[in-house]
């Protein structure tokens, strides 16, 4: 039985149909988005679900996870706050504002860390394409992506509690 | 001035499907499909001289004569992986000018002889992805988009597609890769993609600022368009201005606009009265132009940048104030290298990696002149021996940083006697 394709049958018939008919592989991501949806990472029996729905072994899909940066295949945070501190960022405060952030919520300063009510993880990433409006983040969940631009420590701490508040 | 990609910034909702019908929106699209050859589109568009806006700079014309005829489906696919530091002009004309993006892809898709195309775009962009894909049903429902349009025998489909991180994916025979469904990793080239592309088949790689650029040419003419810009660069072009400056932001300006005006009269000059330092022209893999009044007062264009040592590329403008130390910037630079190698060639995975090692030690302080000489040794060796362009990229802030701003290395580094010799070339 195949959890992936009996749940979301018309989701993934809508993303296969993207694709030629020889070339189901293609269908591997936005799978893999699917598969990552309500646990916010991919296990390695969704790898395999995904596998036998594009007719790939399960190794392939699972060098796609280890490959691409917004796959994950272990569980962690609900929530991930990824802070831009690449060039651009960092000449107007994303080191600071990734710092500040990280004392407010005793992670390391530098690297992050995840909240000790597990909720919520920051990380600093590299670049969003969003340079212009420093400091920034995105802000990654099972649901997708959503930026947060032109941020203070205290409106993300705001967001922050919200998400730690949420179920 | 009128703007000719961002015209959201003249026309409110242009966005929304009938705004942009109301103002020619699809007449160009409309022209060609039915009264035009796709050979004489793909004429149109190499007399315009319109060049690649992706960083290469490419003649789009010649691209397109080059899709090979013997060979067939053809496939069109836009390149929205917008993830070079610095760069953030494509993810606006996806958000508020989405049509006119699409009606350039429809369009090459007419004068390639494509009945698919796909719209690569960053993983990141996950928010436009909705809203995109539904403006496609939209077009499908006007009949705009499907099988046999306007009566003709020629039928075209539109995808979306989101990557998942990997800058890598830029590089466009690695995003073919990933639109395949494998590790975006780039192909040995030749075969260039016009004849071995998508699932091994003719294809017509652009960037969505270029694509953008389509349907006012076939709309107003090749003569109209050469109006704007330089003889050998002519049109517009989205800078993306960042960095120490007061007024960040995307600047759509002919070819061949100076960087003094870009920084100063629209990006309101340095804050803090600071002193400007550098200017980096193609975001994190530029060479590191010194910003003195020769090159401030330089056209950028793709001819005159390289004057000052550099490449105009995408046009991604980082300007670095005095308050900046070159060691910190290649520091920066090189920490994205290391993370986004794809890791298929050796001198850029394991050249990224060392140099990350050399550069932190050099910033930990304390560190002796040669680690500086070993650095530049390193990036030398990486030079000319990658698999493709962005390894060589990683090396740009590198060499130049050092070349150029010497004393900043000699600051941050023990002055012995062996620190004076000069760096070999």
């Amino acid at each position: 039985m195949n959890n992936l394709l009996e749940k979301y049958n018309d989701e993934v018939q809508t993303i296969l149909n993207k694709y030629p008919e020889d070339r189901k592989r293609s269908a591997v991501m936005p799978l893999l988005y699917v598969a990552q949806r309500e646990k916010m990472y991919v296990s390695q029996a969704d790898m395999a679900e995904v596998a036998e729905i594009i007719g790939v072994s399960p190794t392939e899909v699972a060098s796609i996870v280890g490959f691409y940066s917004l796959y994950y295949d272990k569980p962690g945070a609900k929530f991930r706050i990824q802070v831009c501190t690449d060039l651009p960022c960092a000449l107007r405060g994303a080191d600071e504002f990734m710092e500040g952030l990280c004392h407010r919520l005793k992670l390391d300063p530098h690297h992050g860390g995840t909240t000790e009510d597990g909720k919520v993880t920051v990380e600093a990433v590299m670049c969003l394409a969003a340079c212009d409006k420093a400091p920034m983040f995105q802000l990654q969940s099972g649901e997708g992506i959503v930026y947060h631009e032109n941020q203070t420590v205290e409106t993300a701490m705001k967001l922050v509690e919200e998400l730690r508040n949420t179920q | 001035m009128t703007y000719v990609l961002y015209r959201h910034r003249d026309i409110p909702e242009i966005d929304q499907l009938d705004v942009y019908l109301k103002h020619g929106g699809f007449e160009a699209f409309k022209k060609v499909v039915t009264t035009m050859k796709p050979e004489e589109v793909v004429e149109e568009v190499f007399k315009s001289g319109l060049r690649g806006r992706g960083g290469a700079g490419f003649p789009t014309g010649l691209k397109w004569r080059f899709i090979d005829k013997n060979n067939w489906p053809h496939y069109v696919v836009a390149n929205a992986d917008e993830s070079e530091p610095g760069t953030f002009k494509d993810r606006e004309i996806l958000e508020r000018n989405p049509f006119q993006f699409y009606e350039g892809m429809m369009i090459c898709a007419y004068a390639v002889g494509a009945n698919a195309a796909y719209n690569y775009m960053r993983g990141e962009f996950w928010q436009l992805a909705p809203t995109l894909d539904a403006k496609i049903a939209e077009l499908e429902k006007a009949g705009l988009l499907g099988d046999n349009l306007f009566g003709t025998n020629f039928s075209m489909r539109l995808y979306n597609q989101l990557g998942a991180g990997a800058y890598i994916c830029g590089e466009e025979t690695a995003l073919l890769e990933s639109l395949e469904g494998k590790l975006g990793q780039p192909r040995l080239r030749p075969p260039f993609p016009p004849s071995f592309g998508l699932f091994g088949k003719p294809t017509i790689v652009n960037n969505v600022e270029t694509l953008a650029n389509v349907p006012m040419i076939l709309a107003k003419g090749a003569d109209w368009y050469k109006t704007i810009g330089t003889e050998k660069s002519p049109g517009p072009k989205i800078f993306s201005l960042s960095g120490n400056v007061n007024k960040p932001g995307n600047y759509e300006l002919p070819l061949g606009t100076t960087f003094r005006e870009l920084i100063y009269e629209h990006g309101g000059g340095i804050p803090g009265g600071r002193k400007i330092k550098a200017i980096l022209p193609a975001g994190a893999s530029s060479a590191i132009i010194v910003a003195d009044d020769k090159a401030l007062d330089t056209p950028m264009d793709y001819e005159s940048v390289p004057n000052v040592g550099s490449m105009l590329g995408s046009a991604s403008v980082i300007v670095v104030d005095e308050s900046v130390s070159m060691d910190w910037l290649v520091k920066k630079t090189l920490h994205f290298f290391k993370h986004e190698s794809c890791g298929k060639c050796t001198p850029c995975r394991e050249g990224t990696y060392w140099m990350t090692h050399i550069i932190d030690r050099i910033e930990a302080g304390g560190e002796d002149y040669e680690q500086v000489k070993l650095l530049y040794d390193v990036a030398r060796n990486i030079e000319g021996k990658c698999f493709c362009a962005l390894g060589e990229f990683s090396i740009q802030a590198v060499v130049t940083g050092i070349d150029r701003f010497p004393d900043d290395w000699k600051a941050k580094t023990k002055h012995g006697q062996r620190s004076q010799e000069a760096i070999p070339a």
